[in-house]
């Protein structure tokens, strides 16, 4: 009679079959690895061929760079998370948003004792503009906000928050919550704005208003224009135009507050 | 410098101009020479330097003349210079700026960037040589003399069909550029999708995929820039380039950090090491992942996270705990102090002031006034006088 699966000789052998399939299991990672190693030599060879051809086009065109950002996201791969890795090396991606990457950490900080580390990103593209020279390579606003992507992770707050058709870059690590990010936005349209509008647009009760207005001052984001017609305006520095601002100092700055 | 020429800095008959960047100086080897500040034109045939004040003053080297061409990163001070090493000049060169230099090689000095795209194409044309090809004719004399005109018309005629020819040319690299760009990211796809059954299986054997094959797993990941599905205790997504990063981080930290009073954020540090780069620059991603393996390497910087998330390098030998007590001081001296204040007193970034006090606040020592003037810490008296 055939017993299957019973006994200890079964069980002897069925140890014996997991022991050889584990060691089998490790082999075969081995041989992935092995494999993967090869595909990526030869990868790395057609990624050189594509250099050696169309460097020049991610360099010189803010459009091209945008579909291959695009492409890569959409396979998984980031092209700018390491400067070793093949993109960064072979196709110079990386050396250009990293550099990019400290002009913007030197505009902002340059800028925050006006606007508390909240700019708009229009601003900032003239200013890293400026600070590049004449010469320079266009630089376009999709390139900056991929280069603040990555300037999270050095934990310096740095945010971007939708307002309007635009954006608003943080640099600073205040909490900024869903109530700051709404008032903002409704600040975007005339650079200030009072309790009454975000009582009526909001529908918030006046002591919430408050509370989120003085948050933004306290953080130096907001100033109080006490002296307006009717009642106190929230003005945003970041949202000021050519035509309202001027260059101030910190210590100009520090006065102007209450 | 002996081998410049000077010239008109008109291109001649044949010569196209392929890139030009202002702001560049010219050095005689390691000398520098009065030619500080100009344009440097890169043709198919020649380099060409034509002062910006005076533009007058311009001169030129054949491409022929030159042996070779080297990079020089930039340093802190120092533009990112390209060394041309040259021929000897010929008996019959036309005269220039100096008749003999001791030296066989010049620098030109890039004080407005673009260094990058000119060490490029000059790269390119060095390679193609496309001068040897190309004829040139006579200069395209315009109002000069009465054949002007005649020679006029083809000049323009001639210009105006090589933009033609340009454009076209535009056009037809753009979209060859993404039909092979589509391509390539179909292999990179490929990539991806080994790398992510390499993963389950990894998931799934847990302790039987040894460290090296781990590390060489990460290593591949960090080429293609895929993240990094599984990761482990020791080393984080840390791979031998980060470990190598955070030896040489430590190396070039230490005194700027000792200037600083023993700590830095990150920001400042990723700043400073990549102007001091100047090419082949670390990301975000690449600096964090080598600080995150400073203390495990034992090395004499570490990294630190405070509460708000904000990040920074201190000097193992600093200790924020301290600096608290003299932090507290400061404050009962003043009687009260917000971090602008504070920042301004001590000589540190407004950053790290805040750090400090809010650390000096956790430990007890100081207490908080939070108004719309501002945040001000004052000693907390509930601990001290009770």
């Amino acid at each position: 009679m055939h017993r299957r699966g019973v006994g200890a000789g079964a069980i002897a052998k069925k140890k014996l079959a997991e022991a050889k399939y584990k060691e089998r299991g490790t082999v075969l990672a081995e041989d992935q690895l092995a494999q993967m190693s090869k595909q990526l030599d030869m990868f790395k060879t057609n990624l050189e061929e594509f250099a050696s051809k169309h460097k020049q086009e991610i360099r010189k065109n803010p459009e091209f760079r945008v579909q291959f950002q695009d492409m890569c996201a959409t396979i998984g791969v980031d092209p700018l998370a390491s400067g070793k890795g093949f993109w960064s090396e072979m196709l110079g991606v990386g050396d250009f948003y990293y550099e990019l990457g400290v002009q913007i950490i030197e505009v902002c900080l340059a800028l925050k004792h006006r606007n508390g580390g909240l700019i708009t990103l229009e601003e900032l593209h003239q200013q890293v503009l400026k600070g590049r020279g004449k010469f320079a390579q266009d630089v376009s606003q999709d390139d900056l906000l991929r280069a603040i992507k990555k300037l999270k992770v050095l934990g310096n707050g740095f945010g971007i928050i939708p307002v309007g058709g635009t954006y608003l870059i943080q640099s600073v690590p205040a909490e900024l919550n869903m109530d700051h990010t709404v008032i903002l936005q409704l600040a975007e349209k005339k650079g200030y704005v009072t309790v009454s509008e975000i009582k009526s647009s909001l529908k918030w009760e006046t002591e919430r208003a408050k509370q989120v207005l003085e948050h933004l001052l306290k953080e130096g984001m907001a100033w109080l224009d006490t002296q307006a017609a009717g009642e106190p305006q929230y003005w945003l520095p970041a949202l000021f135009t050519e035509l309202y601002s001027q260059e101030i100092t910190p210590e100009e700055a520090k006065e102007a507050i209450p | 410098m002996d081998r410049f020429a000077w010239t008109s800095g008109l291109l001649e008959l044949g010569e196209t101009l392929v890139v030009q960047q202002r702001g560049v100086r010219l050095c005689d080897g390691e000398e520098k020479v009065k030619f500080d500040s100009g344009v440097l034109l890169l043709s198919t045939h020649r380099l060409i330097w034509r002062d910006q004040k005076n533009h007058e003053c311009c001169m030129a080297i054949p491409l022929s003349q030159v042996v070779f061409i080297e990079e020089q990163a930039a340093g802190i001070g120092k533009s990112a210079k390209i060394v041309v090493h040259l021929h000897p000049a010929s008996s019959n060169k036309e005269p220039g700026p100096f008749q003999s230099s001791k030296y066989s090689y010049i620098k030109l000095s890039f004080k407005e960037h673009g260094q990058i795209e000119f060490y490029r194409r000059l790269s390119e044309e060095m390679t193609q040589r496309r001068w040897e090809n190309m004829r040139t004719g006579q200069t395209i004399k315009v109002n000069k003399n009465p054949q002007a005109g005649r020679l006029r018309a083809v000049g323009i005629v001639g210009i105006e069909r090589k933009l033609e020819e340009k454009r076209k040319e535009t056009d037809r690299n753009i979209s060859e550029a993404f039909e092979d760009l589509s391509k390539l990211m179909e292999k990179a796809k490929e990539m991806v999708e080994l790398s992510k059954s390499i993963a389950s299986k990894i998931k799934e054997k847990q302790g039987d995929i040894t460290e090296d094959e781990t590390i060489r797993f990460k290593s591949y990941l960090l080429s293609m820039g895929i993240a990094n599905p599984v990761t482990r205790e020791t080393y984080g997504s840390g791979t031998h380039y980060h470990m190598q990063l955070a030896k040489q981080l430590a190396g070039i930290l230490q005194t700027p950090l000792e200037e600083r009073g023993g700590i830095m954020s990150l920001t400042e540090v990723y700043c400073l090491v990549n102007r001091a780069r100047g090419l082949e620059l670390l990301s975000p991603e690449d600096l964090v992942n080598a600080c995150k393996m400073l203390e495990s390497l034992k090395l004499p910087l570490r990294l630190r996270i405070f509460d708000s998330g904000v990040m920074v390098i201190e000097l193992q030998s600093h200790n924020e705990e301290e600096m608290v007590a003299s932090a507290l001081e400061t404050v009962s001296e003043k009687g009260s102090l917000t971090a602008d204040e504070f920042a301004k007193l001590v000589g540190m970034s407004v950053l790290l002031a805040k750090e400090r006090l809010l650390l000096a606040e956790k430990m007890g020592h100081l207490c908080r006034d939070d108004s719309v003037e501002g945040l001000r810490f004052y000693p907390n008296l509930f601990l001290t006088q009770n």
